[in-house]
């Protein structure tokens, strides 16, 4: 075999936060480091790029979360979002290690604010980035630079050359041109498969292509397939995604935050033919969105319609698009494009079966239907106030389960459930064994930082021993 | 850019932004926008004035360029001001002053230093204005009275140019007159102003001129800014000596109005040389380049209004004076005369903007509609 074109002690696969916290951590250990990010420099930072905080246990208040945030309650919110699909050990092991996090991201650039507006309050649980996950990004890349890492943009690692659980080297492309990369050690931290459109579709079938990516368009999923054929332990299964209902006007990739619609609390959601198909008010909103990308993906043509009067205006985060406005539900059908007999008599319907009650949508009201199939359990109120508005919603998905296993030191797990002898993997390509379902706000970046620092440092290890 | 089309592209903005807020611990623009569903223009020219500039939202932006989303909110509202600047010009033919300002400065400068440099030899004779005075007597050269009589009036001309536009801007708004006065949304807009609380890009400074965060814009502007200040507070103390006391200038190197005017000075000329030095290295990613020479004309006319008057002082006993203190005197009418139409004027609408932020934070989140 021909020597690498080039070697590194360690090479980082990715640039978003846990590539990062990887290389700083990796270079400050003495270790020569490459970064290879798919991305161009403006696109930089995966997913990381679109996010906003990250979820820290703490036992007193610091002072960018407040109150405290121990262990076991951290424990249990991860238990009940993914109903037991986590690895306990790893749990807690990330969560124990997350409270170390913000003074560490402070030392290499990063900034807190404190929290102001936005609807869901995790002041207490969740510390924010000072301008989201860009600016982090931005602060963690500077840091690298300044440290001595080396990074390479627009540079897709496309093979990887392993034996027997060994790593040896990468091939990666820039434009055209393909080379070989040598490295004492691999992390690899180039996220999950939800640009992989193709791949989606082998797993969701022709539904796939009416998903929006909320996220960055470069996670192809190369490396993840890369190492499932080198031999890595499998964690999840393709078809498992994190997905949301998003305005159906947003593009095809990195809408982000701004594309979310946050009121189908406040009304009722329809699908293309004008009829609802699950309960809107089941719990409060920000318990409920994350199954909604999942309700919408299974409507026909994979498309949904929120639909409020002018009574909820004022008590949701504005949604990026306008709504579409109507002075009465039958012409509101017209303009987004459904049967109005069809929405109008599900309209009477709904209005028919609310019941009185005392509305409060900081509560899980007394406001519900009765004899309504599906029923509105919370915050049921008659819709008759024109004007009327609507949002399309389709299924954004914000990142994939699939991954490869790991153990507490990072070192990627082969089939066979022995560790690799120098790959370590970090963020969402392994975040799967502890989030195997389900979301928790800010715990991808824990994931991502906590395995990003255990990575570097133990790949600057093993690259020197 | 075509204000509609202007305008649109400021909306639009702000929709992303209000749907994203990841922003809004980086300065006062984002809290206020918050308080808002929809974006009419008063609100727009509103923000575009609150907006300082830094850039730090554009650098930590998910929908900056090359996103298809194209959200550039330094770049958008810095024209957004531009409009505002025009429209609320007095007397309203003179808004087109501000299309070529550069130009437009530099010729007023010119012609009123010609007028003065003119006026000087017409009425006085050379050997008086050639002649060393001891002391640096300049009312020998050109008589107080006149100094009152020219700067008087025009100072007069510019106080009500910038009310007017003040006015205007503030009826805009939406807000009664009175409202301005309110002390304590007062107090904390002027504080917020003159601490440049909004160039801090929250705690490490702004990332100006480049993505790196620094305090550098916000240490320049203060130089700048308190500079002028000291001359204004020199000229006043004077202006208390002649009339209160009837102390006559020139005034002695250790007097009062001598040693602010000369700190006010320095700070005039290391400030606006920061702040082109700044300029000229800035990312063109933010800049808008449509106001370069508005900005440039501005600080250089600074700089020059500073040069020239401490070389007066240096000076102001050899026979260089009586021209000097023409060519000072000269500059400083240019400066004055294109206070309302020139950069001057962010400082009236950012005042404005800040202290009705302020007020609008002392009430009660409104019940945002649609409507």
């Amino acid at each position: 075999m021909n020597a690498p074109a080039r070697t590194c002690d360690v090479l980082v696969i990715g640039g978003g936060n846990a590539a990062l916290c990887a290389a700083i951590t990796a270079r400050k250990l003495g270790a020569s480091v490459l970064v290879v990010e798919s991305a161009p420099k403006a696109f930089r930072g995966g997913n990381s790029r679109h996010t906003r905080n990250f979820r820290s246990m703490h036992e007193r208040p610091t002072d960018v979360l407040t109150e405290a945030y121990p262990e076991e309650e951290y424990w249990e919110d991860l238990l009940k979002v993914t109903g037991g699909a986590t690895d306990e050990r790893l749990a807690r092991h990330t969560i124990r290690r997350s409270a170390s996090c913000a003074p560490w991201m402070v030392e290499h650039g990063v900034r807190f604010q404190p929290s102001l507006g936005g609807t869901l309050h995790l002041s207490r649980t969740n510390a924010f980035f000072l301008g989201g996950g860009k600016a982090l990004v931005n602060a963690y890349y500077r840091t690298a630079e300044r440290l001595g890492v080396e990074i390479a943009y627009d540079t897709e690692a496309r093979e990887l050359d392993m034996r027997d659980g060994r790593f040896r080297s990468a091939t990666v492309a820039n434009g055209g041109a393909e080379r070989e990369i040598g490295a004492k050690t691999l992390v690899a931290a180039a996220g999950g498969f939800e640009s992989n459109l193709a791949w989606l579709r082998e797993a969701w079938g022709p539904a796939a292509d009416n998903f929006l990516i909320r996220g960055t368009p470069y996670n192809m999923g190369r490396v993840l397939r890369a190492l499932l054929d080198r031999g890595a332990k499998q964690i999840g299964d393709p078809t498992q995604c994190h997905a949301v209902a998003i305005d159906a006007r947003a593009p095809k990739f990195d809408g982000g935050i701004c594309t979310r619609v946050d009121c189908v609390s406040l009304g009722i959601v329809v699908n293309r033919h004008a009829r609802r198909f699950y309960d809107e008010g089941e719990d409060f909103w920000p318990k409920r969105y994350a199954i909604w990308g999942r309700l919408v993906a299974g409507q026909p043509d994979q498309i949904g319609y929120s639909i409020i009067d002018s009574k909820a205006i004022g008590n949701f985060m504005p949604p990026v698009f306008p709504p579409v406005k109507a002075g009465s539900i039958g012409e509101l059908a017209r303009a987004l494009a459904l049967d109005p007999a069809a929405l109008e008599d599900t309209v009477r319907r709904f209005n028919g079966a609310v019941r009185p009650g005392t509305f409060d949508h900081a509560a899980l009201d007394d406001c519900a239907t009765e004899g309504l199939v599906p029923p509105k359990t919370h915050w049921a109120r008659t819709i008759d106030t024109p004007p009327y508005f609507g949002y399309p919603l389709r299924p954004g998905i914000t990142f994939t389960y699939l991954g490869v296993a790991v153990n507490e030191r990072a070192q990627m797990l082969m089939a066979d459930g022995k560790p690799s002898a120098n790959v370590f993997a970090a963020g969402e390509i392994m975040a799967g064994s502890i989030l195997g379902k389900g979301y928790l706000a800010g715990f991808g970046m824990t994931i991502g930082t906590v395995f990003g620092r255990i990575a570097g440092e133990e790949a600057a290890r093993n690259a020197r021993a | 850019m075509p204000a509609r089309e202007l305008f649109d592209q400021a909306e639009f903005n702000m929709q992303v932004c209000n749907a994203c807020r990841y922003c809004e611990g980086f300065c006062a623009v984002f809290p206020a926008m918050e308080r808002r569903l929809t974006f009419a223009q008063a609100d727009l020219r509103y923000l575009a004035n609150l907006c300082h500039g830094c850039g730090a939202c554009y650098y930590a932006c998910q929908y900056a360029p090359p996103h298809e989303f194209h959200v550039n909110v330094p770049r958008n509202f810095a024209q957004v001001r531009a409009e505002t600047y025009a429209r609320y010009a007095w007397p309203g033919f003179l808004a087109c002053l501000f299309a070529r300002n550069g130009t437009v400065v530099s010729l007023a400068t010119a012609a009123a230093l010609a007028l003065f440099l003119l006026a000087t030899f017409w009425f006085q004779a050379p050997a008086v204005i050639f002649a060393a005075h001891p002391g640096g007597d300049f009312y020998k050269v050109i008589p107080h009275g006149v100094m009152v009589w020219t700067f008087g009036v025009v100072a007069l001309y510019v106080l009500l140019a910038l009310a007017v536009g003040f006015v205007r801007f503030w009826r805009e708004t939406g807000e009664p007159l009175h409202q301005f006065v309110e002390p304590a949304s007062l107090g904390r807009g002027l504080l917020d102003a003159l601490h440049l609380k909004n160039l801090k890009g929250g705690g490490d400074g702004c990332p100006y001129p480049d993505e790196r965060p620094s305090h550098a814009r916000r240490i320049y502007h203060h130089l700048t800014f308190y500079g002028f200040m000291f001359c204004f507070a020199a000229t006043c103390v004077g202006t208390i000596y002649h009339y209160a006391f009837g102390w006559k200038a020139p005034y002695a190197l250790t007097s009062l109005p001598v040693v602010l005017g000369t700190i006010g000075g320095i700070g005039l000329i290391v400030g606006p040389l920061g702040l082109l030095r700044l300029k000229s290295k800035r990312d063109p990613d933010t800049d808008e380049p449509s106001q370069t020479g508005m900005d440039a004309g501005f600080l250089w006319l600074l700089l020059l209004t500073s040069a020239t008057g401490l070389a007066l002082l240096g000076l102001r006993e050899t026979a260089a004076m009586g021209t000097l203190l023409a060519v000072h005197l000269g500059v400083v009418l240019g400066l004055f005369l294109t206070l309302p139409y020139g950069k001057f004027v962010h400082a009236v609408y950012r005042v404005a903007a800040l202290v009705r932020a302020a007020l609008e934070r002392s009430r009660p989140m409104p019940n945002v509609t649609f409507e």
